[in-house]
């Protein structure tokens, strides 16, 4: 277990290392930066503005500075943190800079308040998304060729035809237009995430549905549930003892790329329900070249997205016994 | 009246192929104790025949056209779905092929031994852990205790159908159908498994159905032997006389083609000229008549039924499906001597 | 030999001459036959993966004929009106009024868009589905928004076709460290937020797109397709890799080299088809992926611009209509109808595609 650990977390770091610096490069490839859309001003004070915030460095000076930790600064004033008190130590302690655009607060605040409201979206999401896929999926298999399949079947391809916005609105104009129930906007209760989780975790829904539906069909065609059947197991035993089991494994697999979709997708779904997480932040940030913003978001996410699949390999090991972990 | 009477069996299957006569008019008995071999090729219904028994044929595309199946006097296809699954495992046991596919691998070895007592004995876990680990002993398992955490991944083909064969016979059935127990095993693994099975025969007064496609098994197992070919059973007789006199064209050439290390010399290997029939579109006639040395114009006509093979010195009711046999019996006495 | 061994009255059944004939002869009775063959033969059997594909026909062609047909042009604007209910065609089946405007088109719609006029004079469909809240036709929006949809999902996935295949195809044919190491570049790639890169480099491109477009020709759309090959070639490249990796040890590419098969036969003749049927089916299932990103991006604001239209700028006009006074129902419903239909279309199209192409269901219905 723990050779499997320590490969994990050194492809985490250079999958991390890399992700830094194309962002970083990246970012500052664009023309203009962040401070362009201000009013302007005179030349001596946006002098100290590029210079308070290392602007005026070289590039690879900023990059380690922004790495960290250390202060490269042996001259001229050092980078404060947000809040004008802590200098600015770096991302590999941790932190990750003042905003550049949100003059008040540091990148750190920022992600701090909104990364509650994403994740609670994002588990909601995948709420729906399992809850209705895993019950779609096995519905369909057991009813396979039933009218109640092809019904489900045809919901479920429908799912992933239609981008999540476009779900939202017609939830939208249902939901809150027609059968007012539930609140369109805003975020202050869970009944504020109800309509966005589920447009959020539709598509995913869909696709879980299907897995299972294939999971499912496959297990119940293998020679172990004629054998089952042969010893005198009731059906309903031979169900979710033995096909349940094998047929929600490629579920498993699936978490990994689907949290990720998932939060890709918050991208959008936070727009519109004007729910304030962090994905709001970052297509924001990456707009106003709120560099620190935009890295430390992006670096969230690449965190988030790889904890998350190494948990779900780690947990498809523990559910089938053929797979060793030096395997996965 | 036998343990075990089937008479009359069809069942066919319907696909998009056609509608398929997988076993056609098939009928036997079994006695307690005794090993009836069922022989044939893949897709001669042998299979279909005792998954039906069972009641396991999957319903579409499967029908069971008509017949009746008898055991310790009470018509199995009467019963409802659960009583017949209250006999399955527990009276009426059937072991399969391929002991790594039909072992389910995300389960150990002990949860699945265990389930057949859980559910025909109303044993808990932790009581059946002492009847499964006896039964993997009485299998010629070592360490059987150990075994039952294990998963059907980490032992062997020889030792999984070992584990199979355990589970068939937790509840001391008074039948038990194996489907090519051996058929997937090594050679050498193959003779431990059968004479494991005798024994266990012995001591338990077991009666056997063993389906195969392989003479040897049956030569050395069986007490009568059946022999199927395309869905129809083709000859019966004690294993003895079925060697010594075969009565059927089919069975003639599946003899024949065994091949032989003493004996004559060279020769090229022998084999049954033509193709094995495509269930779909069988002719109307004899199954068998387009491979057939000895086939006439009735033949073809219509399907020859099984009639008595007299036979004097046979030990046991001899029939066979062949208008023709009392030629075939010339030329096989005549031949006698070569044998 | 048959004969004379049944003179002496023993059964023999041995392979003589005559023997051999029949034996042929019944071979070739018995004539298998080929994957294609088999699979479209399921094809067709599928209802409806064939409707799908007949379906996913008429669309494609209403989309490269869009210049000949009599609809309403999708840019002429007309500021002052409110979004316009739909008027079905029994009640107005046509006006005039035509007005030939366009962003600009090649060559050869040009051409079809003067056939048009020559044909069809000044009469043009009247607003079917509606019209937006710039007085634009939605029917027409549609029309022609699938060509600009279709043509980015067809590029982008072929780009991501040509690079991941090669890839894949390479990595799994050299094998060992060499297989290792592209994979474990892979897996890296996998693991980033490709979301967050892809935003980046499109705002960087837009930065500098007067040069790229004076320069050296390229317009954004040639960057958009790019981009999002480059994002999706991971899974092409994994599954046609996993292909490979398992055909290369197959028993029957021993089997070739044994009978002395050279490499480019084997190449050709066994594993191309193989890898090719599962190719095509991850082909169709990416289309929707793309085309569903293009709508994301253009969300964002990143995607295909005005005057251009496409799917997804359509949903997102739809989306943003929606408010509480006035319910501009038809903006959201007919785009989200047509791009619904076609991916579900596709999505059963690459569903009976893989069945009818799987080996391991050929003959085993």
């Amino acid at each position: 277990m723990l050779p499997f650990l320590l490969r994990r977390l050194f492809w985490f770091v250079v999958t991390l290392w890399v992700v830094v610096t194309i962002s970083f490069f990246l970012m500052r490839q664009v023309r203009g930066g962040p401070f362009d859309g201000e009013r302007s001003l005179n030349e001596a004070i946006e002098r100290n503005i590029q210079a308070r915030y290392h602007l005026d460095w070289p590039q690879w000076k900023q990059y380690l500075q922004y790495v960290g930790p250390f202060n490269l600064d042996s001259d001229g004033p050092e980078l404060l943190g947000g809040d004008g008190t802590d200098p600015f130590t770096g991302v590999l302690v941790g932190d990750f800079g003042p905003s550049f655009k949100y003059r008040d607060f540091t990148v750190n605040d920022i992600i701090g308040q909104s990364l509650p409201v994403s994740v609670s979206l994002g588990l909601i999401a995948l709420m729906w998304a399992l809850s209705l896929g895993l019950t779609a999926g096995v519905a369909s298999a057991l009813w396979r060729g039933s009218k109640t399949d092809v019904l489900l079947r045809l919901l479920a391809t429908g799912g992933i035809a239609l981008p999540n916005f476009t779900v939202a609105g017609f939830l939208v104009i249902f939901f809150v237009f027609l059968v007012p129930l539930l609140p369109v906007a805003g975020y202050g209760s869970w009944r504020h995430l109800v309509l966005p989780g589920f447009a959020l975790g539709a598509p995913f829904a869909a696709y879980i549905a299907r897995l299972t539906r294939t999971g499912m069909l496959e297990v119940l065609s293998q020679d172990y549930i004629r054998t089952a059947h042969a010893k005198g197991l009731p059906p309903r035993l031979v169900i979710l003892r033995h096909a349940i089991k094998g047929g929600i494994l490629p579920v498993v697999s699936y978490l990994g790329p689907a949290t990720a979709g998932i939060l890709t997708g918050s991208l959008v779904i936070e727009r519109i329900f004007a729910i304030p997480g962090t994905g709001s932040h970052f297509v924001n940030s990456a707009l106003n070249r709120d560099y620190t913003l935009a890295m430390g978001v992006t670096i969230l996410y690449t965190v988030l997205v790889y904890t998350l699949n190494a948990l779900v390999d780690f947990a498809y090991t523990l559910l089938d016994p053929r797979i060793s972990m030096e395997e996965s | 009246m036998a343990l075990l009477e089937v008479r009359d069996l069809s069942v066919r299957f319907d696909t998009h192929h056609g509608s398929i006569r997988a076993v056609e008019g098939v009928s036997f008995e079994l006695e307690e104790g005794e090993t009836l071999g069922i022989v044939g090729e893949s897709g001669s219904g042998k299979s279909v025949t005792n998954l039906a028994i069972l009641g396991l044929v999957p319903q579409p595309p499967g029908v069971i056209e008509a017949g009746s199946v008898r055991y310790a006097g009470r018509e199995l296809f009467e019963l409802s779905p659960r009583e017949l699954a209250a006999l399955r495992g527990d009276e009426l046991s059937m072991i399969f092929q391929d002991p790594m596919t039909s072992l389910n691998p995300l389960l150990t070895v002990g949860e699945q031994l265990a389930e057949v007592l859980e559910v025909h004995r109303g044993m808990g876990r932790r009581a059946a852990r002492r009847p499964c680990a006896a039964a993997l002993g009485d299998v010629g398992i070592p360490e059987p205790e150990s075994r039952l955490d294990q998963y059907p991944h980490e032992l062997s083909g020889g030792m999984r159908q070992r584990v199979m064969i355990a589970m068939a016979l937790l509840c001391d059935p008074k039948v038990l159908i194996a489907d090519e127990p051996t058929t997937a095993l090594d050679v050498t693994i193959q003779a431990q498994i059968l004479e494991l099975l005798g024994d266990l025969q012995r001591k338990h007064g077991t009666a056997i159905v063993l389906i195969t496609h392989d003479l040897g098994v049956v030569a050395g197992m069986s007490d009568r032997v059946q022999v199927m070919y395309a869905g129809r059973v083709v000859e019966t007789a004690a294993t003895g006389d079925l060697f010594a006199r075969p009565r059927h064209p089919y069975t003639a050439g599946l003899l024949a083609s065994v091949p032989r290390l003493s004996g004559e010399g060279s020769g090229s290997l022998r084999s049954i000229p033509g193709q094995p029939p495509d269930l779909a579109d069988l002719p109307q006639g004899c199954a068998f008549a387009p491979r057939c040395e000895l086939v006439t114009e009735s033949c073809r006509g219509a399907a020859p039924p099984l009639v008595d093979a007299e036979d004097p010195d046979a030990r046991g009711q001899r029939a066979v499906a062949c208008p023709e046999w009392r030629r075939l019996a010339e030329t096989t006495s005549t031949a006698g001597g070569e044998r | 030999m048959g004969r004379a061994s049944r003179a002496s009255g023993a059964m023999r059944w041995d392979l003589g001459g005559r023997e051999l004939e029949a034996l042929a002869a019944e071979a070739e009775r018995f004539r298998g036959e080929s994957l294609w063959q088999d699979a479209w033969r399921r094809l067709k059997a599928n209802r409806t993966a064939w409707w799908s594909l007949l379906f996913l026909a008429l669309f494609g062609g209403a989309a490269l004929l869009a210049p000949l047909l009599p609809i309403p042009s999708p840019v002429h604007l007309d500021l002052q009106l409110e979004p316009q209910p739909p008027v079905p065609p029994w009640e107005l089946f046509g006006e005039s009024g035509f007005e030939p405007e366009y962003w600009e088109l090649s060559f050869l719609d040009e051409v079809l868009v003067d056939l048009r006029v020559a044909i069809f004079g000044e009469w043009q469909t009247g607003p079917w589905l509606g019209t937006d809240g710039k007085g634009r036709d939605i029917l027409s929006r549609i029309v022609w928004g699938s060509r600009t949809s279709i043509l980015v999902a067809l590029a982008a996935a072929l780009c991501s076709l040509a690079i991941g295949v090669t890839y894949g195809a390479l990595a799994g044919y050299l094998g060992g460290r060499v297989d290792n190491l592209m994979m474990r570049v892979v897996d890296i790639l996998y693991s980033i937020p490709f979301i967050f890169l892809v935003i980046f480099l499109i705002t960087v491109v837009n930065e500098y797109r007067t040069e790229l477009e004076d320069g050296y020709g390229i317009d954004r759309e040639t960057v958009f397709y790019v981009v999002i090959g480059a994002v999706y070639w991971l899974t092409m490249a994994r599954v046609v890799r996993g292909q490979v990796l398992s055909l290369r040890n197959s028993e029957f590419i021993e089997a070739a080299r044994v009978l002395g098969a050279s490499t480019a036969r084997i190449l050709f003749t066994h594993l191309v088809p193989n890898v090719l049927s599962i190719v095509i089916v991850y082909l169709t299932l990416t289309i929707p992926a793309v085309m569903l990103f293009e709508a994301f991006l253009s969300f964002l604001g990143l995607g295909i611009e005005p005057p251009k239209v496409s799917w997804g700028l359509l949903a997102v006009d739809g989306s943003e209509m929606v408010n509480p006074v006035r319910i501009y129902w038809w903006l959201v419903v007919f785009p989200a109808g047509a791009m619904g239909a076609t991916l579900l279309a596709l999505n059963l199209l690459g569903d009976g595609l893989r069945d009818a192409l799987d080996p391991k269901l050929r003959g085993k219905d």
